[in-house]
């Protein structure tokens, strides 16, 4: 078999970090090659270097048997190799097809564009208005714009950064028939991801990266996902375990929440009911952008609702600031971890302090209690095994999933009534993600009603007593989450609004078997 | 008092006049904005033009020399904007208001000698066959070439932003850098460019003042004209025509209270010169009212400090 891309010895140090050591492996035409890795394994900078945005300190790769060392993405597009980022490389503010003659290197006039951009996007399933604005589209088809892109030019070998990161499991269906298309038409695609049962339906060849080696390379078919996840991690997880305990009273009611959203791009919520008892974790699904960041902060108080709409121990609070909800308990710890949950230039000290002041008396008369403020720091930082230097540090120089588990540990150690989070174990690693859970389930497990929004249906999956979608900033009938299948979470995340079975007349009585 | 003293047409005519130079610097920092960079030191970089401008037309005696180097000064002034900004990642408001203080005080040091001396006359244009309508060829198309050329510029902003792909990739580095850094754009040069081209514009409406409406050389003689068209960028929501409308609009009220106070109202001559400004912001925001629009139209990467560390 004739390899399409060799890559030998390729190493990339940066101060202080070997971000790729001396990595090796080929892919064929027609492969779907997968690169599995946790978050800072490497996976990222070795395809930034194949796409020309990183030059290699050493080592070379070969592409259709000549040299290939691309200087700049536009000589990797030249030679076939096409990229779909993880974060998308979109532009919202202009349409379909300004964001696709962007990335082309000479796109022809307008309109034949346009009329390109439809054809090939029914062509593979993936049909698109070219003359919409991206920033009005969904997350499945932004990706589409991406992915068209990269089609129109014709690539020998594409590469997807964690495509599925964001979609509905029907449009992952979608994404991985148009996959096979283009490897049976003989382009090779090189897939990250660290999904593994994706991983183990779509790709023919796996290369597993820990710490910028390669580790093992397999045919994923022939192993279990567990064995793949100890190639990754380089040591068995153990799943979150949880107690079964009875939920409580009503903590948090939710009646007919409207919120508009404050951002132009952003959903507005519309009539959200939903009740929340001690002791519950309710999970809220959903594709990203569907007003999960607008929920968090209606429930959080940053944004303002009518008093009637969130009760809380059936006081209402829906007019009050998120210092107020703090007093009475309700703490919450939004998605985006520098420059919302945590000021990135400050210390943990003083972003322990944010959150903290008020329910740990971390300031008196006006004054700041340093030495309180810190101790309270160390015992998040000591707790929730935040790796460190010291509390000292800024925020901004923690790694993703260590600040993740400093913000979450910070709430939680302030003994909410109820805690809200967005995204828990976004871009954390493996073994961070399932501290992160575990705390959630403890925290539900002494009687606190969590409600965590999130994207990772696995996630919610394990950690949910009950389970509801966002679609549109509508909220569909919670349902328990034991049973659930794919399909159904699907058709909610959907927006099959009507998909309640008829137990959900008698709502609040059944839920204890859940 | 006496109204009839005002003549609708001279007072339409000598509005185009009055609006040229605000009209140049603030396209010039549309183009600048668009591209995500916040220039505040239009005001500097028009006072330096005033004066490369002055000087180089006195000792050429040629006014298309003087806007020559009118437009090169501000362009080289914005430069070291630029280059600060785009290289060494200082904030880009401090650099700006840097750069308005220090463009006041190099205009006051090279126009030491210059005060008092009269400029070569600037060419007119006279339109030809336009220029002889009753009527509209006297308000229209009687006047010197940069009013036309003002115009013309506005144009072809307009025309690249919409039409070509060097416009698309302008608006696209100005909407979010990052992603345009990684589809392999040269975000730092072409923000440079745009920052040249802004202080080149800023330089000939600096010029204009000096070489052709007031015509005389005095320090700080911009007198908050470029605070005006940042002003302008804003509330026309980042749309050339809306420049165009916004400066016309200025121009017009300063005009004509000028007019007024010539022709005696009784109203302390204080209100009237604070007029243009407070009508000019307040029709510009009840323009901009639709707030979800005009949002859109911004370019969302503005002032924010560019760094591939990829």
């Amino acid at each position: 078999m004739t390899s399409l891309l060799t890559i030998e010895g390729l190493t990339k140090a940066y101060p202080g970090v070997v971000a790729n050591d001396d990595v090796t492996f080929a892919i064929a035409p027609g492969e779907v090659h997968a690169l599995l890795g946790e978050n800072g394994a490497g996976k990222s900078t070795l395809v930034k270097m194949i796409y020309g945005l990183v030059r290699p300190d050493a080592g070379q790769m070969t592409l259709h048997r000549q040299p290939f060392s691309p200087s700049k993405p536009s000589e990797a597009r030249a030679r076939g190799v096409a990229m779909v980022f993880q974060h998308f490389s979109l532009f919202e503010a202009l349409s379909v097809a300004e964001n696709v003659a962007l990335g082309m290197e000479d796109p022809p006039p307008q309109r034949q564009l346009a009329r390109r951009i439809r054809d090939v996007s029914e062509a593979y399933g993936l049909p698109l208005d070219p003359d919409r604005l991206v920033g009005d589209l969904s997350a499945g088809e932004r990706q589409r714009v991406e992915i068209i892109r990269c089609l129109l030019q014709d690539p020998k070998l594409l590469i997807m950064d964690e495509p599925t990161s964001v979609l509905t499991p029907q449009e992952v269906e979608v994404l991985f028939k148009t996959l096979r298309t283009l490897a049976a038409e003989g382009t090779a695609i090189l897939y990250i991801s660290h999904k593994l049962d994706e991983i183990r339906t779509l790709c023919d060849g796996a290369t597993v990266l820990r710490l910028g080696r390669v580790v093992g390379s397999c045919n994923p078919r022939e192993k279990s996902a567990s064995e793949l996840a100890e190639m990754m991690v380089g040591s068995a997880l153990k799943p979150p375990a949880r107690d079964g305990a009875e939920p409580g009273e009503i903590v948090l009611d939710v009646t007919g929440l409207s919120v508009k959203s404050a951002n132009p791009f952003g959903t507005s919520l519309k009539n959200i009911h939903f009740t929340v008892r001690a002791g519950e974790v309710l999970g809220i699904g959903g594709v990203a952008g569907n007003g999960q960041d607008e929920l968090l902060a209606a429930l959080s108080g940053e944004a303002r609702a009518v008093p009637e709409a969130v009760k809380f121990q059936g006081r209402p609070v829906g007019h009050l600031g998120p210092n107020e909800r703090r007093v009475l308990g309700i703490l919450s710890a939004p998605e985006e971890r520098l420059g919302h949950a945590a000021a990135p230039d400050m210390s943990l000290t003083e972003n322990a302090l944010l959150t903290g002041a008020i329910r740990e008396g971390l300031t008196r008369g006006g004054f700041l209690r340093w030495d309180a403020a810190e101790d309270f720091a160390r015992r998040i930082v000591k707790e929730f095994d935040v790796r460190t230097p010291g509390v000292s540090n800024v925020a901004r120089a923690l790694s993703g999933g260590n600040l993740q588990k400093f913000v979450i540990g910070r709430e939680v150690l302030q003994r909410p009534d109820v805690l809200v989070v967005n995204q828990p174990t976004w871009g954390v690693d493996a073994s961070a993600a399932a501290a992160i859970r575990q705390a959630l389930l403890d925290l539900a497990a002494r009687g606190t009603a969590v409600i965590c929004i999130s994207q990772d249906l696995d996630e919610l999956m394990e950690i949910s007593d009950r389970f509801a979608a966002l679609n549109g900033g509508r909220l569909t009938a919670r349902r328990p989450a034991k049973g659930l299948t794919v399909e159904e979470i699907g058709m909610m995340m959907g927006g099959a609004h009507d998909m309640e079975p008829p137990a959900q007349t008698a709502p609040e009585v059944r839920h204890v078997e859940a | 008092m006496d109204l009839s003293a005002i003549n609708p047409l001279v007072l339409i005519a000598s509005l185009m006049v009055a609006a040229t130079p605000i009209l140049l610097a603030a396209i010039g920092e549309l183009v600048v904005e668009k591209s995500g960079v916040l220039n505040l030191g239009v005001e500097g970089m028009m006072i330096t033009g005033a004066i490369c401008g002055f000087a180089i037309a006195v000792e050429s005696s040629s006014p298309w020399l003087g806007l020559l180097a009118a437009a090169g000064g501000g362009a080289l002034l914005a430069l070291v904007f630029g280059v600060l900004t785009q290289f060494f990642l200082s904030n880009q408001v401090a650099t700006g208001l840097a750069l308005t203080l220090f463009g006041l005080g190099l205009s006051a040091l090279l126009g030491q000698g210059y005060a008092g001396i009269k400029p070569p006359p600037s060419p007119r244009l006279d339109v030809p066959f336009l220029a002889d309508l009753p009527v509209l060829g006297r308000v229209l198309f009687q006047h010197d070439y940069m009013v036309y050329i003002s115009i013309l510029i506005v144009a072809c902003v307009w025309a690249v932003l919409k039409y070509t792909r060097a416009g698309l990739i302008l608006r696209a580095v100005g909407e979010s850098h990052d992603a345009a850094h990684a589809l392999g754009y040269k975000v730092v040069r072409i923000r440079l460019m745009a920052i040249a081209f802004g202080g080149a514009c800023a330089g000939l409406g600096g010029a204009y003042l000096s070489l052709i409406r007031v015509p005389q050389w005095t320090e700080g003689m911009t007198a908050g004209a470029g605070w005006i068209a940042l002003a302008i960028v804003v509330f026309a929501s980042w749309r050339p025509w809306g420049v165009l409308l916004g400066a016309y609009l200025f121009g017009g009220v300063t005009v004509l209270q000028l007019n007024l106070q010539a022709a005696g109202l009784e109203l302390p001559v204080e209100y009237l010169s604070m007029a243009p400004y407070l009508i000019t912001i307040l029709v510009l925001v009840i323009m901009s009212a639709d707030r979800g629009r005009a949002a859109l139209n911004a370019p969302a990467a503005l002032g924010k400090i560019f760094h591939a560390s990829s």
